[in-house]
């Protein structure tokens, strides 16, 4: 995929674009435009639309963390330790006295970085096991079926959780742990998507005309697989921020000094329930406003792009 | 049908043998093994000392042969022992078993209970308030971690009753067990109730489309009739599969909970075993873990075949 994302990418882009023009004319509407479709997308799609701003502003924090936060997220200050929110640290400190607010603008950037990173590594490797073992079948996709059967009988966070064991606590080994266990749902969807359309005619001119086999799956099967996979990567997004927040709640994911959401929960917050009860609510109430606007948004995205689902 | 489950056993075993490899492996690729936890700790620097207990460990042998005392330990009913007890890992596992059993069982109960009904309600008034607050919901339930949930709860019982109900020393009645439990498994069971709402409501929808629904309704029979004696009957079908996929996963999923709750389970004892590298815990657990999950699937397959008169498996 790498060497053909800008095709790939616009491929899928007309494909979508092609779906949503679908969904303006049900709707009875001919707005033009990038306004227009933003307009209609919040008036067809509220729900989708209340999770496209909450991705916004989640985004946003993490890309201008600085601008937007008074103190450092790491520096420590005993004196405030375990202080309650106030007009100065509203969301208040933590044990080592490091000012709350900031530490979840700062974490948003690790639970992007994770999410993302986590994300894309799943689906690309999915999608070259799916393709590949749709594509070619025989002794391949045999092969590939027993990869996925394997890495599907386990629940996500215990093989994410060996993963990050067996890897070593750090940001990129996070980032590894977790695409690992994403691949198969990937692999599954592009499979079958891939066995299917192998057999259209499309494929078949393109063969006719002595395009290589490489180059048929890659540029032409691949992108007409997109639709459902920009759907599951959505899902995948919040499942992997909540993944990153369990293993870093653990202390196996990302280590010290980063402000990770789930890390700030820690193992002593059952602790801070009856002393510090603003250490376990704020950083909870970022994972969950984060993982609830990518399901919101998801939702959207697969009325749009999968007509079987609407309604 | 004979052919079919002979091919489904098989392929059993080699998903079991494949996760047996890798996580075998994994552990091993760990930088610092038990021993070097145990030195540290202990702040000895005796290297003949060390070489000793490795030697003991049988850690001072080749990978390969390692794993083979394993997998054939295995087949005689021998786990090895714990490196931080060092009794036998079946004593250690065995009894923590049936705590994540009742935890799993309860979260299940609490979870289909919840979201069978409302995700029926959520169907039947599709787009309208109700449907769009249960939809919300259930979306809510998908995006809250269960842990932190658990601790919300936690945090209401201190403010209402100022005690926390957590698991301090072993219960007295079967009661109190349960309402112990209750807590982390209404919390777990949450984002279960949440799926299983989500899929009822989507298959429900697709069935109430079908021509022999709108035969039903043309012929007279009673809204109730026709969603619950025609619709939900046909529409629990993908609904059995869910639950059974989620039935497997509680049993491996509440690691988080269960350490929140301070639950002696097999997924907190998961987390402690990989944190002091005791790799018999660690790779038994693992694998127990998949048979529980391999093994529902499988039973999961069969059930649907069984309720469902159109599916016939082929060999």
């Amino acid at each position: 995929m790498p060497g053909d994302a800008p095709v790939t990418v616009s491929d899928s882009g007309i494909e979508i674009a092609d779906a949503y023009a679908a969904d303006l004319k049900r709707a009875g509407l001919r707005k033009s435009g990038l306004r227009g479709a933003i307009g209609h997308f919040f008036l067809r799609h509220p729900l989708g639309a209340a999770g496209a701003i909450i991705m916004g502003v989640f985004v946003f924090g993490a890309l201008f963390a600085d601008l937007i936060t008074l103190y450092d997220p790491l520096q420590t200050n005993a004196p405030l330790s375990l202080t309650p929110p106030s007009r100065a640290h509203w969301m208040g400190a933590d044990f080592m006295g490091r000012d709350i607010y900031s530490r979840i603008v700062y974490g948003a950037r690790i639970s992007l970085a994770v999410g993302i990173g986590s994300t894309l590594l799943g689906c690309v490797f999915g999608a070259a096991i799916g393709l590949t073992s749709g594509y070619l079948g025989g002794w391949v996709d045999l092969l590939a079926q027993r990869i996925i059967d394997i890495l599907q009988a386990l629940p996500l966070l215990v093989l994410a959780l060996v993963m990050a064991a067996a890897l070593g606590p750090s940001l990129r080994n996070t980032i590894i742990a977790i695409a690992i266990p994403l691949i198969p749902s990937v692999a599954r969807v592009i499979r079958s998507n891939t066995l299917a359309l192998r057999e259209l005619p499309f494929v078949e001119a393109a063969r006719a005309i002595g395009m290589s086999e490489a180059r048929i799956a890659v540029r032409h099967v691949l992108p007409n697989t997109l639709a459902p996979v920009i759907v599951l990567a959505t899902a995948q997004l919040g499942a992997a921020i909540l993944t990153e927040a369990s293993l870093s709640f653990l202390g196996l994911g990302i280590p010290e000094p980063y402000p990770s959401w789930g890390r700030m929960l820690s193992e002593s917050a059952a602790e801070y329930v009856r002393t510090a009860p603003w250490l376990v609510i704020f950083p909870g109430l970022a994972i969950s406003l984060t993982v609830f606007g990518t399901n919101l948004l998801g939702d959207a995205l697969r009325d749009i792009l999968d007509p079987r689902q609407r309604s | 049908m004979a052919s079919y489950l002979t091919r489904r056993l098989m392929l059993m075993v080699v998903t079991l043998f494949g996760i047996s490899i890798i996580i075998f492996f994994l552990l091993r690729v760990v930088p610092g093994n038990i021993v070097d936890i145990l030195f540290d700790s202990a702040g000895m620097v005796n290297p003949a000392e060390k070489v000793k207990i490795e030697r003991e460990l049988g850690l001072d042998k080749p990978i390969p042969v390692q794993y083979l005392a394993w997998i054939g330990g295995i087949a005689q009913g021998d786990l090895g022992y714990s490196y931080v007890s060092e009794k036998p890992a079946l004593d250690e596992i065995a009894p923590r078993i049936p705590v994540t059993a009742k935890l799993a069982l309860l979260a299940l109960i609490f979870s289909i209970a919840l979201g069978i009904p409302l995700g029926v309600i959520s169907a039947v008034k599709q787009n309208s308030g109700v449907d769009y607050a249960l939809r919300v919901l259930s979306l809510t339930g998908l995006s809250v971690p269960a842990f932190w949930l658990g601790l919300l709860i936690l945090m209401a019982f201190v403010a209402r009753f100022d005690t926390i109900p957590i698991y301090t020393e072993p219960t007295k009645s079967l009661w109190e067990e349960l309402l112990l439990y209750s807590v982390p498994a209404a919390a777990v069971g949450f984002r279960s109730s949440a799926l299983i709402m989500r899929l009822t409501r989507s298959s429900m929808l697709e069935v109430l489309r079908q021509d022999y629904i709108r035969t039903a309704r043309a012929k007279g029979a009673s809204a109730q009739a026709v969603n619950y004696d025609h619709a939900l009957r046909n529409a629990l079908l993908p609904v059995v599969t869910i639950v059974g996929i989620e039935a497997a996963f509680l049993f491996g999923g509440p690691i988080v909970t269960e350490t929140v709750f301070n639950i002696p389970g097999v997924a907190r004892f998961l987390v402690e075993a990989i944190r002091t590298r005791d790799y018999p815990i660690v790779q038994n657990l693992v694998m127990f873990i998949a048979i529980v999950v391999v093994v529902v699937n499988f039973l999961v397959d069969l059930t649907y075949a069984a309720l469902d008169p159109r599916i016939k498996y082929a060999g």
